[in-house]
């Protein structure tokens, strides 16, 4: 077969593919999501928007892939090697992440509007970490300290390559 | 945690102990029982108070980065000026834990405690606080099936959470019932103390402050409101206060027969 063939038909299968699994296709992607999310006629989740002018940690792209890679090996290192470096800190996520309620005050995560409910609910995942962990800043709270990208190049391949081990 | 010579046990009795939550009359005899096995109460106030200066050499990593695995993290306690019925750093620890009594005391978490001991023979009593004494060969850690209980390279001990099962080994390990499991769905915990229903805790010297060059919210309210009694800082740096002054004065920690080795020492006890 010829290659430009080849490639005509990999892509129409791909579209047909893509057509039949619109129920999971995932919204917001880049910037065709908004497109496939039209096409797909089925409720995307309701992402909140995060603090306003600020920036996420990485990409927001790379952020919905990775984020429970990069939270559970901070938290590791946080509990055994005492980092304490703001990035990627649960903590942080939650204070940038905040959604404010119907009575003016952050929605814990017992309200579906939650951030880190958005996407799972739809997804169905459930996450246990906040048997524990505070899922919204605390008043007058100050725990947000990132600078976005504070992390340099080689800091963040380390943290990389610990996230493969 | 049991006496082992039940002849020698003279405890006071439960009433009067200060109204801080103990767990149980039983509990508390035992506890009694083994500080003062220590051998070391008898000296009691018979010296005049030291003087413990505030914020005693905590001088933490402030890197943020990761801790300093060249520090050995400890208290000094001057049982002499623990203050009676005081119970400052129990309030501090709470409000910065975010763990409290219910009402439940056989169940309620205690990370810090106040402890009365009484000498049977010259009926000298004295108060102190006793909390995780983050020992250098943890017998929590030993128990521990899945690695959760473990001590920093600094010499905090804590319970990693997330890997806790809960099975509380290390409870019944601990010598000085410093460990509390959480029975029930917790809501609104403190962002810098996860805390969750079935896993184990205890005293983390309040490791989140540490890391960011503070020093635990104990020591911290006992220098300000309370009586001054608590130092925290680095025992291996001979040039911190803390290492000095357990270097000039008799200072013991409970139950050193055990051979743990205790982060927490107490003078005048
Ligand atoms: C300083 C503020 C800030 C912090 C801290 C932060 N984020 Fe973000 N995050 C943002 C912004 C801004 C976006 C872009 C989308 C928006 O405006 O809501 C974003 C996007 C995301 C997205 C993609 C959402 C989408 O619309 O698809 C995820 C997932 C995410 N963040 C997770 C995290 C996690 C996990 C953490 C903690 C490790 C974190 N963020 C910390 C500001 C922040
Ligand atoms: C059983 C209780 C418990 C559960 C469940 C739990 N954690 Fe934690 N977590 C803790 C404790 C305790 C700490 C230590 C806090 C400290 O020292 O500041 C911690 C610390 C962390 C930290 C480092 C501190 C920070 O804010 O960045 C991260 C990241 C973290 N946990 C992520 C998670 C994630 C992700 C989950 C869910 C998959 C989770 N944890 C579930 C108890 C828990
Ligand atoms: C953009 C959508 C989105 C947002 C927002 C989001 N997540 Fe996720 N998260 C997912 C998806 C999808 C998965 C499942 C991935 C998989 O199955 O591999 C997941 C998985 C996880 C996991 C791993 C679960 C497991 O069982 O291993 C953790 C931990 C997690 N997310 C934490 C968070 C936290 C904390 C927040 C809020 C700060 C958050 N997520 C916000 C989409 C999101």
């Amino acid at each position: 077969m010829k290659q430009w063939i080849r490639q005509v038909l990999a892509t129409a299968l791909l579209a047909v593919a893509l057509g039949a699994m619109a129920g999971i296709s995932w919204p917001g992607m880049a910037s065709a999501g908004e497109e496939s999310t039209q096409v797909a006629a089925v409720p995307a989740p309701a992402i909140p928007e995060a603090k306003p002018g600020t920036e996420c940690v990485r990409d927001p792209e790379f952020m919905r892939r990775n984020h429970m890679d990069m939270l559970k090996h901070k938290r590791d290192l946080t509990v055994h090697e005492g980092n304490r470096l703001p990035e990627f800190s649960l903590n942080e996520c939650i204070a940038c992440h905040a959604v404010k309620g119907d009575d003016g005050k952050n929605v814990t995560i017992a309200d579906s509007r939650h951030f880190c409910r958005s996407c799972h609910d739809y997804a169905a995942v459930e996450v246990d970490c906040f048997q524990c962990h505070a899922s919204r800043p605390e008043a007058g709270d100050t725990a947000l300290q990132s600078s976005p990208h504070g992390m340099n190049v080689l800091a963040l391949s380390e943290f990389l390559k610990g996230v493969q081990e | 945690m049991s006496c082992t010579d039940n002849k020698t046990c003279t405890c006071t009795p439960a009433g009067s102990l200060p109204a801080d939550g103990e767990a149980s009359p039983g509990i508390e005899a035992g506890r009694r029982a083994f500080i003062k096995a220590g051998g070391a109460f008898a000296t009691i106030a018979l010296t005049p108070t030291v003087t413990l200066m505030a914020f005693g050499g905590g001088k933490a990593n402030a890197a943020q980065e990761s801790l300093d695995p060249k520090a050995r993290w400890g208290l000094l306690i001057d049982v002499a000026k623990c203050g009676t019925g005081c119970s400052e750093c129990v309030s501090a620890c709470q409000k910065e834990n975010g763990w409290q009594d219910t009402g439940h005391p056989e169940t309620d978490a205690q990370w810090i405690r106040k402890v009365t001991v009484k000498n049977p023979k010259s009926g000298a009593v004295a108060e102190l606080p006793v909390m995780c004494q983050h020992c250098d060969e943890p017998p929590c850690a030993d128990v521990c099936p899945t690695g959760a209980s473990f001590k920093r390279a600094d010499g905090i001990v804590l319970v990693d959470k997330h890997l806790c099962i809960g099975c509380r080994y290390c409870m019944m390990a601990c010598p000085y019932k410093a460990r509390s499991f959480i029975h029930e769905t917790l809501i609104d915990q403190k962002p810098y103390a996860p805390r969750g229903k079935g896993t184990v805790e205890s005293c983390t010297m309040c490791v989140h402050r540490v890391d960011r060059g503070e020093i635990p919210a104990c020591v911290e309210s006992c220098n300000s409101t309370g009586g001054g009694a608590m130092m925290f800082g680095n025992l291996n740096d001979p040039q911190s206060d803390i290492a000095k002054r357990v270097a000039e004065l008799t200072s013991t920690q409970l139950r050193p027969d055990l051979g743990v080795d205790p982060g927490v020492h107490y003078t005048y006890l």
